[in-house]
């Protein structure tokens, strides 16, 4: 029921000029919006955007979110828009003839209530079922019997990949085969971590999935095209967290064959360079083998990331910086020059030991 | 007196002067009276606004480049862990007591809160707590040289905690200073439901309430439910840090996701204490400035208690990358999309509140319409959240950092810029300078906008939370530029607003007791009330006590449903 | 406008509304109890997960003297209220009196088992998880009932230098519906560590 009002108010209301800033404010959601769907065509400048997938994952995840953000925008646009509309039509217009009457008053009406209770629930349920449809059809997806398992093991700040069937220990840059979808061999990442919680976001792969102590998560991936795929730890782990990069190879079939062949061989031990066999003896009469593997060495440490291969990497430091021989020299030397806060502490080695080090790491192929 | 020498008469001045200065303070100091108390918790807020605000232009200077250098990893690590602290707990959380204090008991016709001695206690413990924070950038330094101020993050996750990787005290002071403003803040909300559930004036039943109350009950019972089990799991942290216990040492068998557990089951009815005030604000701004009561009163009280409830069952919403499993994820989902009902039935009872209005746009309907507009935007973006596959992109990503700031800054702080304007010159009897008001709002506007549209797009783009630098080669260095740009145009705003503050204290239009021609009982008293709020305890007969008098042929008893 | 609104002020039927005192000791128990919850939550998640270290049911024994003092005193604290209600002050200084004692024979209890647990079966709170959340929340409840016991000494205190009268009868009321939410937190705290946790 609405009330009559016909009482002039006691005093002078307080009356404003009329501003756009209802329309200003619209305007700035489409700019965004406009924006939001302009990145999503250049995938190339950005490597990492949710809205570029590959594999099927990444691809579940994009199909649902756009039914989601179809979804909001509509309610956006009705809702902003009769928001809108009533803010101008309803405005106070202080010279019309009625401007010293107070509006009739509405209490509320069951009918108008009841519908929009009952319309969003509906959008609710909606959203849910084919939400559910994602969580299940990612989460308790079958294996398939040709599914490469990695055990990823989070640390401050690199990741540790084992390939428990393939006898591999390697860091911070991970290979796995593409799938084909007619054949799929998707990876399948067995995750914990061994101090702090992380986070693995390849976002082009798969949603992320957290590395905690004490606790074991799966997620797989499955990318078609070949190529490198980055991403990052998304967890606060602690100091260098903004350094713990992702670097993720699909390899062709050959090329993934011979990586797993060249992953699998020891260290190298004779070398055509004398600089890096006498690196090897400084290496293995320094602290290094107490963190570091090298595998068929005396270095058996756990603590950091293993070196068996690590000059057959494209980057250092977890994906921080390119692997030349300078930055590697500039690292060892004192990993805080690029990683401050890394848990690594500086070696203390002098300038010719460092070059010897160096040849060593390098030729770690 | 007039026969005493000049001499004489200067040094008796200056001594009363003397004495007035410390008789305020120790007025002030000692005060049990819940105005001045709030008061003080909003001037309290207010500085800290400040301080965290500078906190996080330090943290934007620093990402607006690629790679930058302006601070360390480990001090930004430390900005954005007391950047959050602080909003939150030092901020958000007195400003709205602050503004609850003061209202609800002039709202209900009583004389002050139930619990005056505790009101004060409160204020001043949660007091301590800020300086408690604050004073880590100090003394922090504890073993190894690893201290100053606590660098683990707002949400403090375990093992990240542990004495292990955390040495020093930084993250006990982190701990300490959030206990005691626990304390406070459970003693305010005992206090604010103690004095409506035992204090309204006579007639005033439940469902006569001012919305404003409603909210501020509910809020209040909230924070017995919410700030509790954080502050078990601090003194689990504590017992971890100092007394070898193992409640989330993961080498003894613990468990890193219980501390994840008890702080959102904490944290997320946490945003909706802070959220529900700014509603209250809104229930009684717009109404009076649409010149209609508001629409679907006994609705808008469903929708709040529904809030209440189903916020309580959300929390592992924050938690859907941790493998809680397929079912996890599904109930958790559910029960987060569910919450978005009430949410939009306020929503849309204002949107009716305003149909058929006559809409005066003094400067805080305009801060109102923002936060109408971004309220909006912010659940929307919250909806896409809630769908837990979108998350395991959009979590931990600086989209979730722009979603909750859409609701922090751009719903929670326009309500408070509201709330400000229209009763600053009931609490102070003068008027904010609408010109400077028009100036604070379509600065902060624009600011708001610069950096919180665009902030959704890093976070799109891959670009995770809480790192003091990124690569180059992401995409994301054109719009953390931007985000940082708007973060100058927001400080100049505040600034702006702080003065106006000041400058309207003195020079301020003279409000009189009724400036808008509002309809609650706060407005029947003078401006600023007088220290026992009502000569004579007032009789109300219907939700409108003022409207009734104003338009006795038509009063709103007649039509309450 | 300088005029003030003049509020009408006849009043109808008459207003009557709760206690203040029970009303706000009613929410500290709420906000109590939610403490008291999450550590039981962490008691039992943490059931038969400690990889080392006496187990409960090594060690653990039904503290039945304990529990029947404690239990027994919400009685005595209850008749002390209504003695006091009726005028009856010695009588409430009584009650008041036992309420202590059983509540110290508690205490006393808890810890004498606290003893045997630490010397003779080397459980501390370091030693595994069992022990961490075991004298976590036995801690806590009984510093609950420290602080309890604290304010019935000072009513008892106050009873016995006749400066308690029925006039106070509400004040009394309020602590001892603190005494009993202490209890039952006791009934709880017995069942999922004396009873199904062992």
């Amino acid at each position: 029921m609405t009330g009559g009002t016909n009482v002039t108010p006691p005093h002078q209301s307080i009356v404003v000029n009329n501003q756009l800033l209802s329309r200003r404010d619209m305007l700035a959601c489409q700019v965004w919006l406009c924006i939001a769907s302009a990145i999503q065509s250049v995938p190339g400048h950005a490597p990492t955007t949710i809205f570029a997938p590959q594999g099927t994952p990444a691809q579940s995840i994009f199909g649902l979110s756009m039914l989601v953000m179809a979804i909001v925008v509509g309610i956006f646009v009705v809702v902003g828009g009769l928001l809108l509309y009533a803010l101008l039509r309803f405005r106070s217009r202080p010279f019309s003839a009625d401007a010293a009457q107070e509006p009739p008053q509405v209490y509320g009406s069951n009918q108008i209530e009841l519908s929009w209770t009952v319309v969003p629930v509906l959008i609710v349920v909606i959203l849910f079922l084919a939400t559910t449809r994602v969580i299940f059809s990612t989460e308790k997806a079958p294996k398939p019997a040709q599914a490469l398992d990695v055990t990823v093991i989070g640390h401050q700040f690199w990741w540790e990949y084992r390939y428990p069937k393939l006898g591999i220990v390697t860091a911070n840059e991970l290979h796995v085969p593409v799938s084909d979808p007619n054949h799929p061999t998707p990876t399948y990442l067995t995750m914990s971590s061994a101090d702090t919680d992380h986070s693995f976001w390849v976002p082009r792969l798969a949603g992320k999935m957290d590395l905690i102590p004490n606790k074991v998560n799966t997620m797989w991936i499955d990318p078609q095209a070949a190529g490198l795929y980055l991403g990052q730890c998304a967890q606060y782990c602690g100091t260098q967290h903004a350094k713990m990069l992702l670097r993720v190879y699909a390899d062709s079939p050959a090329a993934y064959a011979a990586w797993i062949a060249q992953q699998q061989k020891p260290a190298i031990t004779a070398f055509a360079d004398p600089n890096a066999a006498a690196g090897q003896a400084v290496f293995q009469h320094n602290a290094c083998i107490s963190c570091h593997t090298v595998a068929g060495t005396v270095a058996t440490g756990r603590f950091g990331p293993d070196l068996t291969h690590v000059g057959s990497r494209d980057t250092i430091a977890s994906g921080s910086v390119p692997n030349t021989a300078a930055n590697i020299r500039a690292f060892v030397d004192n990993p805080a020059h690029f990683k401050p806060g890394a848990l690594m502490p500086p070696m203390h080695l002098n300038d010719h030991d460092l070059d010897l080090v160096t040849a060593y790491l390098t030729s770690l192929k | 007196m007039a026969t005493q020498t000049p001499i004489a008469m200067t040094t008796d001045q200056a001594a009363k002067t003397h004495r007035l200065f410390f008789d305020v303070l120790h007025d002030w100091l000692t005060t049990v009276d819940h105005k001045k108390i709030g008061i003080m918790y909003i001037a309290y807020a207010l500085f800290f606004l400040v301080v965290g605000g500078f906190e996080a232009l330090l943290m934007r200077i620093q990402l607006a480049i690629p790679n930058n250098t302006f601070v360390s990893p480990q001090a930004f690590n430390r900005l954005f862990t007391m950047h959050g602290s602080t909003m939150v707990f030092f901020v958000g959380m007195p400003i709205l007591f602050g503004f609850g204090n003061y209202l609800v008991p002039l709202m209900i016709g009583a004389r002050d809160m139930a619990f005056p001695r505790l009101n004060a206690f409160s204020f001043w413990i949660s007091a301590f707590g800020g300086i408690l924070l604050y004073f880590s950038y100090l003394g922090g330094d504890g073993l190894y040289g690893a201290g100053s101020a606590p660098d683990v993050g707002w949400f403090a996750y375990a093992p990240l905690t542990a004495r292990v990787f955390s040495p020093g005290h930084s993250t006990d002071y982190w701990t300490l200073a959030l206990l005691l403003s626990g304390i406070g803040s459970i003693g305010t909300a005992l206090n604010i439901v103690t004095t409506t559930i035992c204090m309204r004036c006579p007639g005033m039943k439940l469902n006569r309430m001012p919305l404003l109350v409603w909210l501020y009950l509910v809020t209040s019972a909230m924070v017995f439910v919410a700030v509790s089990p954080l502050t078990a799991a601090q003194i689990m942290l504590m017992l971890d840090r100092y007394l070898g216990a193992h409640f989330f040492d993961t080498q003894a068998g613990g468990s890193a996701v219980l501390w994840m557990h008890f702080f959102w089951i904490f944290g997320h009815p946490e945003v909706y204490i802070l959220v529900l005030p700014a509603f209250a604000f809104a229930n009684e701004i717009i109404p009076v400035f649409s010149r209609k009561a508001v629409f679907g009163y006994p609705a808008m009280v469903a929708a709040t208690i529904g809030i209440g409830f189903i916020s309580l069952s959300v929390w592992a919403h924050h938690m859907f990358t941790v493998g809680l499993g397929a079912y996890g994820n599904t109930f958790f989902t559910f029960a987060t999309m569910i919450i978005a009902v009430p949410t939009g039935i306020k929503i849309f009872n204002w949107l009716a509140t305003l149909w058929g209005g006559k809409i005066q746009f003094t400067v805080a309907m305009m801060f109102s319409v923002g936060f109408l507009f971004q309220f909006l935007i912010a659940g929307l973006t919250g909806i896409m959240l809630s769908a837990s596959p979108f998350d395991w992109q959009l979590g931990n990503s600086y989209f979730v950092v722009a979603h909750f700031h859409y609701v922090l800054v751009g719903a929670i702080l326009f309500m408070i810029f509201a709330a400000f304007y229209y009763w600053y010159p009931k609490m102070s009897g003068r008027m904010l300078s609408e010109k400077m008001g028009k100036w604070h709002f379509w600065l902060f506007l624009i600011g708001f906008h610069l950096t919180f549209d665009f902030m959704h797009i890093p976070g799109i783009l891959g670009m995770p939370r809480r790192v003091y630098t990124y690569e180059a080669d992401r995409g994301w260095a054109i719009w953390n530029m931007i985000v940082s740009s708007g973060a100058i145009f927001q400080a100049a705003a505040s600034l702006l607003f702080v003065y106006n503050l000041i400058w309207s204290y003195f020079k301020g239009k003279v409000a009189g007791p009724d400036p808008w021609d509002a309809w609650t009982l706060e407005w029947s008293t003078t401006s600023p009330p007088p220290a026992y709020n009502f000569a004579v305890t007032p009789t109300v007969e219907s939700r409108r006590p003022l409207w009734d008098l104003k338009h006795p042929e038509d009063p709103d008893s007649n039509y309450e449903m | 406008m300088s005029e003030t609104a003049a509020m009408t002020h006849t009043t109808t039927e008459e207003w009557k509304l709760p206690s203040r005192g029970v009303v706000g000791m009613a929410c500290l128990i709420v906000a109590e109890a939610a403490i008291f919850i999450i550590f039981v939550v962490a008691y039992v998640y943490y059931l038969g997960k400690s990889i080392s270290g006496p187990k409960p049911h090594d060690v653990l024994e039904l503290p039945v003297i304990s529990t029947v003092c404690l239990l027994s005193s919400s009685i005595t604290v209850h008749f002390a209220g209504s003695a006091l209600h009726s005028g009856k002050r010695g009588l409430c200084s009584i009650w008041l009196a036992l309420t202590v004692l059983l509540g110290g024979i508690f205490l006393a209890g808890t810890a004498q088992e606290w003893y045997q647990l630490i010397y003779r079966d080397g459980l501390t709170i370091q030693t595994n998880l069992f022990g961490t959340t075991f004298y976590s929340l036995v801690g806590l409840h009984a510093s609950h009932v420290i602080v309890g016991l604290l304010m019935l000494s000072l009513a008892l205190i106050f009873s016995l230098r006749g400066q308690l009268t029925a006039r106070h009868s509400e004040r009394l009321e309020v602590l001892s519906l603190y005494w009993h939410f202490v209890d039952a937190v006791w009934v709880v705290v017995f069942l999922v560590v004396y009873v199904f946790g062992r």
